[in-house]
């Protein structure tokens, strides 16, 4: 009792437990039951084995469905990353009329207008284009969805650069392409692979729009694949399960930690929707 | 750098956004108003019949039960779950060593980024009734096992979502403590000022304006989730059908175009109103 600051140490420790005990809890099974050899809803620790993972790469709906998961988050990052590089780079570098009021329609849209508001038009919209059942709706969606908050993340790093390296470029006689691939896109590296792996992970995880989009089996991906195998009817292959569900998981927790510990910055505001 | 080169480089993203973010927002208004389903006659030949719908949303018990569910979840959810565990978790790692900071983060970061439908799964699993870990762990308290889901549907669903979302309002009230200058609290400290004091007098009127913004956007967000679709389907017998999932019902299950149009109407507006409180509230902060 004599030191103040101990004592308030203490008792953060005594609220701490209990909280961080809630936020494990859930999500420690994902890390025990596909390695146990008796797995179940319980964690329960056994003798570790890799039968579990075994069965997922026999599961031929499993497999397929992990490499749709593949073809539609390759497709949307790269869609993102060159649709916003070559609008953050005109946003950034050049004033035109309406660009204030193009930036905040962005804004607004891009916040009021998620994938559960707009479910019904956009499974419309993707019926009269032919896009139903296909990768490309699935893709087109994704990506116009999130390209407004890549564009302004990009934006942002652009507008850090100093002006001077450009018009530097401009007097020795470059193009403004020139100026974009040989200036802005190494100078903002770090940007693009924000905006790159942010893409991923979103498209990697997005449950809605390829659940209202896909009809046959065959173009399922994981998100989709997952869902199936727990709600369908039957006795679920528990063990299955959770070794999908961990080699599904994995990239997007490997990206995030490995993307916060390379720039140390935790989060841009409002990217999360 | 010239017009044309100008016009070039924005199109592919313009045409995009223009296409799949702005008009199914703006066609969703029209769709609203007619009477299309996606069998039958009138999925080729719709009648428009104006505001016929949203007049049937006004007196449909259904909506209103969907509304009252998502605006206790909002409250339950983001409000007080969220923002408050959130702001509980901050003042904690407050003026703490880097190290549990960074535990303690990444363990509720982990809830945030894992992808919803293994999220949904875990928590299936972990509420299961007779294995689930968490009535396991209560019946060794000599507790009855607990049919979550089905006795307490919207509990359930909020403290699920509390989990689910705590990580961003934590950030948020993190990085919004770290910008109160050192020299007010380290004077506190030394005139002895209690605990409550510095929280009422000096911590929270320096991050009001986070506080604000933070609100805002988990109710923008929390009102736009569909995760508890996974969990419970919307059951039982509707107690936990959000207003997302009544859209859902409605248009994909019912194959009610219009009408499932005319709700996405109303919760599209109220996203609208939400987005311009948070633009002109972030805009006047800049200024």
């Amino acid at each position: 009792m004599k030191d103040p600051r101990r004592l308030s140490k203490v008792l953060s420790y005594i609220i701490l437990a209990p909280i961080l005990s809630f936020f494990i809890a859930p999500v420690l099974w994902l890390f025990v039951t596909p390695f146990s050899s008796r797995p179940s809803l319980f964690i329960s620790f056994s003798t570790p084995t890799l039968s579990n993972f075994a069965r997922v790469f026999q599961n031929k709906t499993a497999i397929n469905a992990f490499k749709n998961s593949v073809v539609i988050s390759v497709g949307v990052v790269l869609l993102i990353t060159v649709c916003a590089l070559f609008a953050a780079y005109v946003l950034s570098r050049h004033y035109f009329r309406g660009r204030d009021i193009l930036l905040y329609v962005l804004v607004l849209f891009s916040s009021i207008v998620t994938g559960v508001a707009a479910m019904v038009p956009i499974f419309m919209l993707n019926l009269k284009l032919g896009l139903i059942d296909r990768e490309l709706g699935v893709i087109l969606t994704m990506a116009g969805g999130m390209l407004p908050t890549s564009i302004f993340i990009l934006k942002d790093f652009f507008d850090s650069i100093p002006r001077a390296f450009e018009e530097a470029a401009f007097v020795d006689g470059s193009s403004p392409m020139q100026v974009m691939f040989r200036i802005f896109l190494p100078l903002s590296s770090k940007g693009i692979i924000v905006i790159a792996m942010l893409a991923f992970a979103q498209s990697w995880s997005n449950f809605l729009i390829p659940f209202i989009l896909f009809r046959s089996h065959m173009k399922y991906p994981v998100s989709i694949a997952i869902y199936t195998f727990f709600s369908e009817v039957g006795v679920p292959d528990i063990g299955m399960i959770s070794a999908y569900a961990l080699l599904y998981t994995a990239p997007v927790i490997v990206m995030y930690f490995l993307v916060e510990r390379k720039f140390g910055f935790s989060f841009y505001g409002g990217i999360k929707g | 750098m010239g017009k044309k080169a100008v016009v070039l480089l924005l199109i592919p993203a313009l045409t995009l956004i223009a296409i799949f973010l702005i008009f199914p927002a703006i066609w969703v208004l029209k769709l609203g108003m007619t009477n299309e389903t996606l069998t039958g006659i009138k999925a080729r030949e719709p009648d428009f019949v104006g505001f016929q719908n949203l007049a049937r949303i006004f007196s449909d018990r259904f909506f209103y039960n969907a509304l009252k569910i998502s605006l206790l979840f909002v409250f339950g959810s983001a409000v007080v779950g969220q923002a408050g565990l959130g702001m509980s978790l901050a003042l904690i790692t407050y003026r703490k060593s880097r190290r549990l900071k960074t535990l303690v983060q990444s363990i509720v970061i982990l809830a945030w980024i894992i992808p919803e439908v293994v999220v949904a799964y875990l928590w299936i699993a972990f509420l299961d009734k007779d294995f689930g870990t968490l009535n396991v762990l209560l019946s060794w308290f000599g507790i009855r096992k607990i049919n979550w889901f089905y006795e307490h549907p919207i509990f359930t669903i909020i403290i699920f979502n509390t989990w689910r979302g705590t990580a961003y309002s934590m950030l948020l009230f993190s990085a919004a403590l770290e910008t109160i200058p050192p020299s007010y609290l380290e004077t506190a400290d030394i005139i002895g000022t209690s605990p409550y004091r510095k929280l009422k007098d000096i911590i929270l009127p320096n991050i009001k304006s986070y506080i604000f913004t933070d609100l805002i956007l988990i109710t923008l967000w929390t009102f736009n989730v569909f995760t508890p679709y996974l969990l419970t389907g919307g059951g039982p017998s509707f107690r936990t059908e959000l207003l997302p999932i009544y859209i859902y019902r409605n248009a994909f299950k019912y194959f009610k175009i219009g009408y499932g149009s005319a709700i996405s109407t109303v919760v599209l507006m109220i996203n609208l109103l939400l987005a311009i409180f948070y633009i002109t509230l972030s805009r006047r902060k800049k200024a």
